[in-house]
């Protein structure tokens, strides 16, 4: 092997380590590869010499907004530091690997994480949003999990925008055709359009799997000697600099056209690799698995290695390739979907191929784990790539981003909804406010979104005992206890742009309150925090106040964060999104078969709401309608989010309601019309005691959004037990109205009777209209 | 023979402790796992539900070995890449089962969605499945009538009868030449029918069909998604009394075997 500085490789110019040391002022792309001047001096002073052409393509996307979190890492501390001991009582494995893993109890283990794929979404909606649930989907089964459902939260431009239908059919077919693909139900998730993400949808996937205790698996290489393989789909062009350049970047009309950077999905090979990976866990065949996503094989080496004992070699022309052409910087950073590095034990490579020769997966070793402490990559023989993976992995820059709470903060909060121009003709008559209660249900964001869930299997595994649209999806893990999990996500950006401290105080509360409502006991949190551009102190204060807010809420409703992600340069232009924080909450039921359904069906039920209403129209979906965002979002309560939670939780259990549904966006309009649409069921309401009460009027009683209720439809037999033990833990309740089952409508004092074939064909008739 | 790994224990079966639950337990009825395939676990769980033992079928067997009945699930086999079954028809255990469905024994086999397609594929049942036609993926719960209840695996539900069972599938126009459909609406062939909504522009609203002998059955909505309270149509959708709709199918093949046997 010739070691001279103008080597030559028989395809390509080759950059070796050797070749950087003897020509320092060789020109280097770093500013193309998304690095800056500093990351790049950076990059030359931890390697004491430039970097080789593979090496500046390993730095430059692992250095990425999107792989380093060097804009946020210092805020997300917090979620780490801010643990009590009831928040760690069922953590086993916390931020940091893959997925953050819980305790279920009875040698269970949970895994879950929510992701974003925005970018790639809005430059190629069905390839960008399929692989968004492919790449969680992986992370998941990077812990030693099977994947047992996803979820999808999603957010688009404004409903009647002409691209937002290309966005919409495009990110749904994508979910879908992958998702469903994959044999796993899709349980969830939100839909909400608004103009501000016009060009920066939010397409956001969350997974969750289940393992056995000694099943969950971590990423790291470990031992020396042991053998380092790469299995699944070959690697090809697609998704090169998706992370440093589509992730970490605003979107510009003066730049070309970005599509080469998405990558391209193939489900098959995704399904075909769970139950492969599944497989060798089973058997103990890997020591550490990482899944390969943003960065590819850079991410995945620098990882394993770094998080690993020793170091590692690899050989880089034994990776399998699509595309036979591709250079050794473009091998490292490709985002070819459905790869997976493991390393192996010598004595387990017979039984690693034979798993791979019976799925037909193909696989390649690449090299194996050392002593050294480096990770070097070799082309041919020759040292491409010499560093320290800790460097690339773990140490990239880290900035503290200046932040200030922006100059508009205190004219948007004192605009107040109420008394607003768009206030001007507030619904008061019977007729008034039942065409109000029509309008809003069949508004953009309050609609029937059986649209979009209609082309989601919900059924598959046979393990869902709910999905949307209940307040949270449930799945069962095991099938002879009953033994489940209820998940659901939750963000509103208007109130997080009036307030962001407690508008991501308010996701969580929502997103804990859907859990408690479906009867489970939350447990854990993971979130995707979708802000616009950090370099903006504006959008930097709204970060930095979103995740201060999120983690002091954690402490006190004592859950921990076992994970997320965070995507920033969400914004065109200078104008960002509204800040996004979508937070998914996970919770525990002994026995899914005690799940709250949102409906009522039993005719005669009782039904009650819990929890007081204030004048909290800021905001809200009424103001949105009317075209209004300014004020500030509903109070936050976390105390009395947890009170209600532990009274769903226990009238669910005790088997005291038969239906729960919790208030947020659209008040307790919604929520009746909701409950009583579920099963085509009717009620009879009256108000007049929560106006007394809580001294709002009837408009404000519907339309308010205050936080901490929800409405329960409770058996007749159980109604005392039920009042006594609100009153025990001194939580307000008051009996509203009785399930109806013979009226067909939902009658509500002051209010016209709504017609239930009514309201639903206006709560239906919505998205069909825009996207049929 | 392939392990398919159950997430926890098998549930009992319903009829265990009663007289006859060995004797229908000693029936084994197969499944068939395909490279992307997905209700297999499903549907296996619908066998032991109808209280039968259910038996794991790789794909690339060679022997179908003493199963009585076999199930060919849902799924998307090798990606529904060329058309959707086209491959799956293709492997060693299918060539196996074709020749015994064929064979005077008439081995019972049902195929379910990609199931139906392969058989289809397979030419066990005439006909095809193209593309929907809103071109979308649909799942939603599903009413069909029962035309025929005098195959293998319909048997326990009476003539007629409708049945709510999910759909969800992107391929599920059933489609065939006029002098097929004919033929097959003259021998009573059309097993099952949507009712009320048909889906995906089915000819004649078929959703099922079977061969001449009956033991062959095909249909795109699945059955084995409606076999357990809690789990079905009732529990996610709300249609009254409906979460075990689909169970009749197992329990009908099991009489069947059980009945054979006697």
């Amino acid at each position: 092997m010739s070691t001279s500085a103008e080597t030559v490789s028989k395809k390509f110019n080759i950059d070796t380590v050797e070749n950087a040391a003897k020509t320092p002022d060789t020109e280097l792309p770093w500013a193309e590869l998304g690095l800056k001047q500093n990351e790049f001096d950076e990059v030359v002073k931890v390697l004491g010499r430039r970097p080789t052409g593979a090496e500046l393509a390993m730095y430059s996307v692992m250095w990425s907004e999107h792989c380093s979190y060097k804009s946020s890492k210092n805020h997300l501390r917090q979620f780490g530091e801010k643990v009590t001991d009831e928040m760690k009582k069922d953590m086993l494995v916390g931020i940091g690997e893959n997925a953050g893993v819980t305790n279920l109890g009875d040698g269970w283990a949970v895994t879950f994480k929510i992701e974003s794929h925005n970018s790639p979404s809005f430059v190629e909606p069905y390839q960008g949003a399929a692989t968004g649930i492919g790449g969680i989907v992986r992370d998941i089964i990077s812990m030693g999990a099977r994947p047992v459902a996803v979820m999808d939260p999603l957010r688009f431009g404004a409903i009647d925008h002409p691209d937002t239908a290309r966005v919409m059919h495009g990110a749904v077919a994508g979910i879908g055709g992958y998702g469903n693909s994959l044999g796993l139900p899709n349980i969830g998730g939100e839909m909400v359009f608004d103009s501000v993400y016009q060009g920066n949808p939010l397409v956001n996937a969350l997974a969750v799997g289940v393992m056995r205790h000694e099943d969950i698996r971590l990423a790291n290489a470990s031992g020396k000697g042991n053998k380092v393989v790469l299995f699944g789909a070959r690697t090809g062009g697609d998704g090169i600099g998706g992370a440093s350049v589509l992730a970490s970047e605003s979107f510009d009309d003066t730049k070309p056209s970005k599509r080469p950077a998405v990558q391209v999905g193939d489900p098959f090979a995704e399904k075909v690799l769970i139950e492969c990976c599944l497989e060798l866990f089973k058997g103990s065949l890997v020591e550490g698995i990482q899944d390969l996503g943003a960065a590819g094989i850079s991410c995945a080496t620098s990882e394993l290695a770094s998080n690993g004992d020793g170091g590692m070699e690899v050989e880089l022309t034994s990776v399998l390739l699509r595309d036979p052409t591709l250079t050794p910087g473009e091998i490292l950073m490709s985002e070819s979907q459905e790869r997976m590095m493991a390393v192996v034990t010598p004595e387990n490579i017979a039984a690693f191929e034979a798993v791979m020769d019976k799925w037909a997966v193909e696989y390649s070793w690449l090299g194996e784990v050392t002593d050294t402490g480096r990770l070097i990559i070799t082309w041919e023989g020759e040292v491409i790539v010499d560093v320290d993976p800790r460097t690339v992995a773990h140490d990239g820059p880290v900035y503290d981003r200046p932040f200030a709470r922006p100059e508009w903060q205190d004219a948007v909060q004192a605009d107040s909804f109420t008394g607003s121009v768009q206030d001007a003709a507030r619904p008061s008559a019977p007729a008034e406010l039942a065409a109000a209660v029509t309008e809003l249900i069949s508004s953009p964001n309050m609609c029937d979104k059986s649209w979009i869930t209609n082309q989601y299997d919900r059924y598959v595994g046979g393990n869902t005992a709910m999905a949307m649209p209940d307040d949270a999806g449930v799945v069962r893990v095991d099938e002879e206890t009953g033994l489940g999990v209820a998940l659901a996500t939750d963000a509103n950006g208007r109130y997080t742009y009036l307030d962001p401290y407690h508008g991501a105080q308010l996701a969580l509360a929502e997103a804990y309150r859907n859990v408690a409502t479906a009867g489970a006991v939350p447990m854990a949190v993971s979130d995707c925090l979708n802000f616009g551009s950090p370099e903006d102190p504006d959008v930097m204060w709204q970060l930095a106040e979103a995740i201060r807010g999120l983690s002091d809420a954690c402490m006190v409703l004592g859950i921990p964060v076992t994970g997320g992600n965070v995507s920033l340069y969400n914004q065109t232009g200078s104008t960002p999104i509204h800040p996004s924080p979508v937070v998914a909450v996970l919770g525990k039921l002994d026995d899914v078969a005690r799940r709250t359904p949102s409906g009522w069906r039993e005719d005669g039920q009782a039904i009650y709401l819990l929890g007081t209403t204030a004048a909290e129209l800021d905001g809200s979906e009424w103001s949105n309608m009317r075209g209004h965002l300014g004020g500030l979002p509903p109070k936050v309560d976390l105390a009395a989010e947890r009170a209600l939670g532990e009274i769903l939780i226990n009238a669910s259990r005790d088997g005291m309601i038969d239906s729960a549904h919790d208030l947020s966006e659209g008040g307790l309009a919604a929520a009746l019309v909701e409950s009583s649409l579920r099963y085509g069921v009717g009620a009879r309401i009256a108000l007049q005691d929560v106006l007394d009460r809580d001294g709002v009027d009837l408009f404000t009683a519907l339309f308010s959004e205050s936080q901490g209720r929800a409405v329960v439809a409770v058996p007749r037999s159980e109604e005392i037990r039920f009042k006594d033990m609100c009153t025990a833990r001194n939580f307000e309740h008051l009996r509203i109205g009785v399930v109806d089952a013979a009226s067909g409508q939902l009658e509500i004092n002051g209010v016209e009777p709504l017609p239930l074939d009514s309201l639903r064909e206006a709560h239906e008739a919505t998205l069909p209209k825009y996207f049929d | 023979m392939t392990e398919l790994p159950l997430i926890g224990e098998a549930a009992a079966a319903p009829s265990a402790g009663s007289p006859d639950a060995s004797r229908l337990a000693g029936a084994k009825i197969g499944v068939i796992t395909f490279p992307g395939t997905l209700d297999d676990r499903d549907a296996a769980r619908a066998v032991r539900l109808a209280g039968a033992t259910p038996v794991a079928l790789w794909h690339a067997d060679t022997s179908l070995g003493d199963v009585d009945a076999v199930v060919i699930p849902g799924g998307f086999s090798y990606g529904d890449y060329l058309r959707a079954g086209a491959i799956a028809r293709f492997a060693p255990l299918m060539s196996r089962i074709i020749d015994a469905a064929n064979s005077d024994a008439r081995l019972p086999v049902l195929g379910i969605c990609n199931g139906f397609q392969i058989l289809t594929e397979s030419h066990l049942l005439p006909g095809s499945m193209i593309k929907n036609d809103h071109l979308k993926f649909m799942c939603r719960d599903q009413v069909l009538r029962v035309e025929n209840n005098n195959t293998h695996w319909t048997s326990d539900y009476a003539a007629g009868q409708e049945i709510t069972v999910p759909l969800k599938n992107q391929d599920g126009q059933y489609i065939a030449d006029e002098k097929t459909l004919d033929a097959l609406e003259a021998e009573g062939r059309v097993v099952f029918r949507y009712v009320g909504f048909n889906p995906n522009g089915s000819r004649r609203d078929i959703a099922g069909i079977s061969n001449a002998a009956g033991n062959v059955v095909g249909l795109m909505p699945h059955p084995e998604h409606a076999v357990e309270v809690g789990y079905g149509p009732e529990s996610l959708d709300g249609i009254g009394g409906t979460d075990t709709d689909g169970l009749g199918f197992f329990t009908s093949v099991l009489n069947k075997i059980v009945g054979d046997a006697k």
